[in-house]
């Protein structure tokens, strides 16, 4: 009998996480987006390994020369190395990125996990809020807020991005928040819930050790998603010219000073859109494989 | 279905109310002086800045102001810009090439996402399914103003087989924005039908029709789409309350004179009124579109109802 168990259950029995985890050890799909990925993160913790030049030069005698064997993608408008800007260019995509889905999934799956839990008037109340923040359309909303946050003129680079993280954190949270609030509702009503309260457990308690490991999967496959939609929004505001700009080096700045230029010098325009759209493909890949991985009904 | 129309209409109203007033603070209780660069190189006359707090009610506290422009809104007065021009006016000359490049969006969107999305739904882990999940998974990651831009110098500048931008918005004009504007949306739509398919594909109902046999064009055709379009459907009708409002980079790429680039212009330039104005309309098309959305479900699929 012992023995057949023993056969039946080979090691100890993996979690929903380590799961997930084999899974997605057999993926390709998951090993190309995360070797693409961590190239992308070298490149803006460690701008100066791949380019030695400096991406703030600017000389006006070497404008618009197309790509060669010195400068591999040319120069731009300006006289800018266009490889050297694009390698410098990953870091404020990356933090921009990073930042806003954090604030994000933290500020979204807290209120959601709440409504869910307390339910009634709390629940009523946060999902209005939320309707609200839903109806303004996303660009327009964004370029509302950054206008008026940008009224104040002249910004340090700290500052620029930290009005786009903040535009994309109000205006994205509800989607967060309503994937955890769900989730919570459903968690609720499951036995094991049930159980810690009978035991007297305090709401804290119930919310932090019992629900929260529960209910963090779906949270976690939006995260990977809107990571790299939350790139390619930066860089569509940065290319309206209100969301990051000078001083900061970024893809969309990029784009938004060659679009001009873009009969005579396409090539300033391709190369900063080329290194956007494989990092927004990575991440995309990556949510796509977690998903699956986590999604027991895609297997 | 009467009652539950009236309940959503009832809770639209404070979604209407608090997005338009989120949007009015932001927009009039931006600190400076939203009169300044008005009057060309001089600074603005004190009576025309009088003048003008008057005629927008600034020297009011933040909701009286909201108040008097709700009021002046229930009237059908969307009010006038700083320069003069009635917004309604403006509105009215804009939309409707907005929503014509969004149907063409839509049905572009719909044509193409729903055909690969059925095709690869119907075969099964083949060389079309993955052609098609590949293409989507690009199609997604590129930014729509980098699509734009390829197009537009491909086509437009280097082939030359199209007019860089529309000149006039007529359908046909309108056919090459409107792919820019729907090339996200389609590969969401492929990926929702190829989805709704695979899954129906082994539903009962399919098996009994097949059993009966009936010709596989109409298995496909009757049976199947019909049960599997109703999440397809859904998502276009959110997209075309998306495309309405959300059409600001395509329409200033391609230069086409609607609503996106007539707000984009509003908010640099700082014209409060007629920014909060294109956004009433924007958020009142929305919501209804929500609505509108939400009674197609029950009439596509008999199993709900709302009561």
């Amino acid at each position: 009998m012992t023995d057949q168990i023993a056969v039946l259950a080979p090691d100890k029995p993996r979690g929903l996480f380590g799961d997930a985890w084999h899974a997605l050890r057999s993926r390709p799909l998951f090993w190309v987006s995360t070797s693409l990925i961590l190239l992308v993160v070298l490149m803006a913790v460690f701008p100066s390994l791949f380019t030695a030049a400096d991406p703030g030069l600017a000389q006006l005698s070497r404008s618009r020369q197309p790509p060669s064997s010195d400068a591999w993608f040319g120069f731009d408008n300006q006289g800018y190395d266009i490889y050297a800007r694009v390698i410098h260019g990953a870091r404020a995509s990356i933090v921009v990125g990073v930042l806003a889905t954090a604030g994000v999934v933290v500020l979204g799956s807290t209120i959601g996990i709440l409504a869910g839990f307390y339910g009634r008037w709390l629940d009523a109340v946060v999902s209005r809020i939320a309707d609200i923040f839903v109806g303004v359309p996303f660009v327009l909303g964004a370029i509302v807020i950054l206008t008026t946050l940008n009224a104040s003129g002249g910004a340090g680079p700290v500052r620029i991005v930290a009005q786009v993280v903040l535009s994309l954190v109000v205006l994205s949270w509800p989607v967060s928040m309503r994937i955890m609030r769900s989730t919570a509702i459903a968690a609720k009503q499951q036995d094991y819930v049930k159980a810690a309260r009978a035991l007297g457990a305090s709401p804290r308690r119930i919310i932090f050790k019992h629900m929260l490991p529960n209910c963090v999967a779906p949270v976690l496959v939006y995260s990977t998603i809107a990571l790299g939609a939350f790139i390619g929004v930066e860089a569509t505001l940065s290319y309206l010219g209100i969301g990051l700009r000078q001083p900061v080096v970024s893809w969309g700045v990029m784009i938004n000073s060659a679009k001009d230029y873009l009969r005579v010098a396409p090539h300033a325009l391709l190369f900063p859109a080329g290194f956007l759209t494989a990092t927004v493909l990575a991440f995309v890949m990556l949510g796509d494989a977690v998903r699956e991985a986590l999604d027991p009904k895609l297997r | 279905m009467g009652f539950y129309v009236l309940r959503r209409l009832l809770q639209m109203v404070p979604v209407f109310l608090g997005t338009t007033f989120l949007i009015y603070a932001l927009v009039w209780a931006v600190p400076g002086d939203p009169f300044e660069g008005k009057c060309g190189e001089r600074d603005c006359p004190a009576a025309y800045v009088s003048a003008m707090r008057d005629k927008f009610n600034l020297d009011d506290p933040l909701l009286v102001q909201y108040g008097k422009y709700l009021g002046n809104l229930a009237r059908g007065d969307f009010g006038e810009t700083s320069a003069g021009l009635a917004v309604g006016e403006r509105i009215a000359t804009a939309f409707p090439v907005t929503l014509r490049l969004a149907l063409v969006a839509l049905l572009i969107e719909a044509v193409i996402g729903i055909t690969a999305g059925v095709v690869s739904g119907l075969r099964n882990r083949g060389f079309l399914d993955s052609l098609v999940l590949v293409s989507t998974l690009f199609l997604i990651s590129i930014p729509v103003f980098v699509t734009g831009y390829v197009v537009q110098l491909v086509f437009g500048l280097q082939l030359g087989l199209i007019s860089p931008t529309v000149t006039s918005p007529t359908w046909g004009n309108l056919i090459v924005p409107g792919f820019v504007l729907a090339s996200l949306s389609m590969a969401y739509v492929a990926r929702l039908s190829r989805a709704s398919i695979a899954e129906n594909r082994r539903a009962d109902y399919v098996r009994t029709a097949l059993a009966k046999g009936l010709p596989q064009k109409r298995v496909v055709g009757v049976h199947m789409l019909r049960n599997s379009l109703i999440p397809v459907i859904t998502f276009l009708g959110t997209d075309l309350g998306a495309f309405l409002g959300g059409a600001i980079v395509t329409e200033g790429i391609f230069n086409v004179p609607g609503v996106g680039g007539l707000v984009y212009r509003s908010i640099l330039t700082k014209d409060g009124a007629m920014v909060t104005g294109v956004v009433t309309v924007l958020v009142l098309v929305y919501l209804l579109m929500t609505l509108l959305v939400d009674m197609l479900y029950a009439v596509l699929d008999p199993r709900i109802r709302y009561d």
